[in-house]
Order: structure tokens, then C-alpha cells, then sequence
């Protein structure tokens, strides 16, 4: 049963369309994040992706430039209840570092500069689903929002989207992440609200 | 983890002329850490609900939830807290929430908190959690205000035994203070806080953007960005 609070009559700005349960809009950017931004230097940057058997393939910054980018517009939804429409981006769905990836896994954990991990379905990834970004708006991508290459992944909690990627390791098991290990959903997906483990 | 509870206002204290502490009685609340926070639900005669996080400034006495809130300008949650609430009111809490954030008692080592405004909450919690357990962990309190006047609990903060506390002013400076008022510096930072070599555990806390300076600021002065953990609340 539902507890009213006397008084209080909140102030909706009316959704376009229906946001997951228990978000609201927000206008700006709000930042998540455990400790403090890395600098990371863009032209000493790097992207791995690691097989279950240990098999690399790395990306620079040119290489990355060289693969087909594209402009995205997805809503964000972070954990901590804030939700973000049309959020403009530009960089490379997923699926163009896995066209020479041999792998059987299920599974991947997303590494960041800094220490950060998030775990995330291999099938979450591809499809067009996921992307490596590098603008937001317009504008190359700010360190504070993961610059300057981060994951977007927005049909499931932004926690999700790791800031200041550097690899992406495969796993024929769901490895915990950072978040995951403390507490939050293994999978995250906004709308079934899945929060906290 | 994941359950609300009812909570209902058992006392409320103005802080500064922006900011409220609001006391909770919330049966099944139990086992908070300091540095933790809740999620607070308020929920509309139609339905309507909004949800968010304040830290707890307060932890040791089960089913009780300690919170002080300062006012947004056009908050939703923040205005109704500071403005509306009063003994009586119910609503509802999830928490303790955050594993990462938090200081033990246990934990004998050198702790740096770093607070900007508002974001003094939890590392009060810290300052309490230390005092309440005759903790001997070196603590040094390093608070950014606006004014005096703004400040939440000043004189406990800068009594507290065994904790250094400094405040730093960003718009007006009390009399008899020579740092001129502005925002947190390198200077600070090495007149103020406890040297990397010390390796102290950093605790940073308030709005995003006050955050993002003061953890550059650590980490240009040579702490470990591994020692260092913030909690941003938000804003720009
Ligand atoms: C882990 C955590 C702990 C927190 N603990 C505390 C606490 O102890 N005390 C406390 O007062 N607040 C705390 N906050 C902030 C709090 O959750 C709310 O964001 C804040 O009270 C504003 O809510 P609102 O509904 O009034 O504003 P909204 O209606 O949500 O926002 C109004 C406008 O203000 C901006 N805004 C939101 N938050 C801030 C901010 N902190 N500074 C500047 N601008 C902002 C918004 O972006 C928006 O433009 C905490 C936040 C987090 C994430």
C-alpha cells in the first residue's frame, strides 16, 4: 500500500513518451562515479579485445577512426533514477571489433582506464545494441562523461556504458563488474527495473 | 536490500538559512555504515512519485535515519524538505545504500575528508562514526562554504578531538580570516591536506562540479587516484 507524503505535490515535467519505472527526466548530465576522472591521454589511447583464449586484437585512436562511425540518438537511464531523451552521440557500433574475433563466450566485462569494470551479454553488445563513442553533442567526448572513448549501451542501466574504455574481455562465464560486485543487478535492464541484486 | 520502508519525520532542525535536518523513525532500517546514503520516496495524493538519495549524516542507532538537505533553487524533493516537511510527515526509505563510499571503525588509517557545501553530510557521519567509536585514525576535515553562515554544524565539526577541520569561504570571509574568499586551490590543497606520502584515505564529497576540481586538484598534488573516492550529488 502506498505511503502519501501530506504536502507534498511534486512538480512532473510531462514524459513524451513513458520512462522506465521509478526515473525522471532530467535537462543535464548528471556524473556517476567512484572516484576521480582519469586523464586519459587521447593520443596514447587504446581499445583491446580479449578471447577466452587469450587471443587479442587492439585498436588506436586512428584505427578507431578508420571504422565506419555513425550518429546515434538513444535515451539514457542511469541507476540513480535519472533519465536523459535523445541524446545525440557519434562512434562505432560494437559489432565492427568483432568481425575477426573468434569466440564461444557468452559473456564480456567492459575494462576502463582507471580500474572500473561493468559485465554485459556478448549478445547485448551486437546488433547494432551497443556502441564505442568518442563525441557527445557535437563535441569531442569530455573526460568527466568517459572521455575520450566510452561504451554506450542504452537499453540497460548507464552504469552499464563504461567510461574510459580500454578493453573488452570475453568470459564463457558472467564475471561480476565493479557495480555488480557491490551490490547492483548482474544484468540491469532499466525498464523490468532491475537496480539492485 | 531492495525494500521500502515507511519512515516517518520525528524532528526537524533548520542548519542555515537554506538547509534542514530532518530526523526519520524507520522501522527495519539497520546497520548503516558512515558514508552511506538512502533513497527517499515522497509520494503525491495521486500517485505521483519522485525518488532521490541523501546521505545519511548520522549512523550507529538503528530504525533511525539521519539526513540534513539543502535547497536546490527550483528543487522538486529538496524545496518540500527544507520548506514543507514537518514532524508527522510519512514517507518512504530504501537503504542503506553504497558500499564504496563508507569509512569503519576499524579502519585506523590517516582519512582526508574534502567537502564542498552540502557534501559535508556523510563525512560528518565519518567525523561521528570516529568520535562515537574513540577511533585514534588521524582525521583531517577540509570544508568549502559559501559564507559562514552556511555552513551545517560548524562548531561540532571544528571541535570534534583528534579531527584538524579547515573552512574555506568561496564568496564571503568571516572576520579575522586571511585566505580571500574563492573557490578551492592548489593552495589549500597543500596547506590543508594530509600529504600523499602519508598515503591517507581521501573521502570527496559534494556537487559534480565541485567534486571534479577538488579530485584534480588531489590528484596534481600526488595522491593516489586509487585513495581517492567521491560521491557526486549532482548539479553541474
Ligand atoms: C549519493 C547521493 C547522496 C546525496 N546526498 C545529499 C545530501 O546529503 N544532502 C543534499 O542536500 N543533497 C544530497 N544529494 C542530492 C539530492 O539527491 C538531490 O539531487 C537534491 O536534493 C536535488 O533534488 P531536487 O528534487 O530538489 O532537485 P531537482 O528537481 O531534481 O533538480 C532541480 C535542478 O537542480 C539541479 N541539481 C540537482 N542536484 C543538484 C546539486 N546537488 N547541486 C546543484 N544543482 C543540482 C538539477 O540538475 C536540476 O537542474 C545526494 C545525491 C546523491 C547522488
Amino acid at each position: 500500500m502506498a505511503v502519501f507524503t501530506r504536502g507534498f505535490g511534486g512538480r512532473r515535467p510531462e514524459p513524451e513518451r513513458p520512462l522506465p519505472p521509478g526515473q525522471h527526466l532530467t535537462q543535464d548530465f548528471p556524473v556517476l562515479s567512484t572516484g576521480p576522472t582519469p586523464n586519459v591521454d587521447a593520443s596514447r589511447w587504446e581499445l583491446t579485445v580479449r578471447t577466452e583464449s587469450g587471443t587479442e586484437h587492439r585498436w588506436d585512436r586512428a584505427a578507431l577512426q578508420a571504422l565506419p562511425a555513425e550518429d546515434v540518438t538513444v535515451d539514457i537511464h542511469c541507476v540513480t533514477r535519472w533519465s536523459k531523451h535523445d541524446t545525440h552521440w557519434r562512434g562505432v557500433p560494437v559489432d565492427a571489433f568483432f568481425e575477426d574475433v573468434e569466440t564461444a563466450a557468452d559473456f564480456v566485462v567492459a575494462h576502463s582506464y582507471g580500474g572500473y569494470t561493468t559485465n554485459l551479454p556478448l549478445d547485448d553488445l551486437l546488433d547494432g545494441r551497443a556502441w564505442v563513442v568518442f563525441e557527445y553533442e557535437g563535441e569531442p567526448l569530455a573526460p568527466v562523461h568517459g572521455g575520450p572513448v566510452r561504451l554506450l549501451v542504452p537499453h540497460l542501466y548507464f552504469w552499464k556504458s563504461a567510461k574510459w574504455l580500454r578493453g573488452l574481455v570475453l568470459h564463457e562465464h558472467d564475471e561480476p563488474g565493479f557495480w555488480e560486485q557491490n551490490g547492483y543487478h548482474l544484468y540491469g535492464d532499466p525498464w523490468s527495473e532491475q537496480r539492485y541484486s | 536490500m531492495s525494500l521500502w520502508h515507511v519512515a516517518q519525520v520525528v524532528a526537524v532542525e533548520r542548519l542555515t538559512a537554506s538547509a534542514r535536518a530532518l530526523t526519520l523513525s524507520v522501522p527495519g532500517f539497520v546497520e548503516a555504515v558512515a558514508g552511506q546514503h538512502v533513497d527517499l520516496r515522497l509520494t503525491a495524493p495521486d500517485g505521483y512519485q519522485a525518488v532521490r538519495a541523501y546521505s545519511l549524516a548520522r549512523v550507529g542507532r538503528d530504525e533511525v535515519v539521519e539526513i540534513a538537505v539543502d535547497r536546490i533553487p527550483g528543487g522538486e524533493v529538496s524545496g518540500f524538505l527544507v520548506d514543507d516537511a514537518q514532524v508527522g510527515d510519512r514517507m518512504e526509505v530504501r537503504g542503506p545504500l553504497g558500499g564504496f563510499f563508507v569509512w569503519r571503525p576499524d579502519d585506523v588509517g590517516p582519512v582526508q575528508l574534502v567537502a564542498g557545501g552540502s557534501g559535508v553530510v556523510p563525512l560528518a557521519a565519518m567525523v561521528r562514526s570516529r568520535a562515537a567509536a574513540g577511533s585514534p585514525a588521524p582525521f583531517r576535515l577540509l570544508c568549502s562554504v559559501r559564507t559562514r553562515a552556511d555552513a551545517f554544524w560548524a562548531d561540532e565539526l571544528s571541535s570534534s578531538p583528534g579531527v584538524e577541520t579547515t573552512w574555506v569561504y568561496t564568496r564571503e570571509v568571516p572576520p579575522g580570516v586571511t585566505r580571500p574568499a574563492g573557490r578551492l586551490s592548489a593552495d589549500d590543497v597543500a596547506a590543508h591536506v594530509l600529504a600523499p606520502g602519508e598515503s591517507p584515505r581521501v573521502f570527496v564529497c559534494g556537487p559534480t562540479g565541485f567534486v571534479e576540481a577538488a579530485a584534480a586538484l588531489l590528484l596534481d598534488a600526488g595522491h593516489d587516484p586509487d585513495l581517492v573516492r567521491t560521491e557526486r550529488f549532482g548539479g553541474a
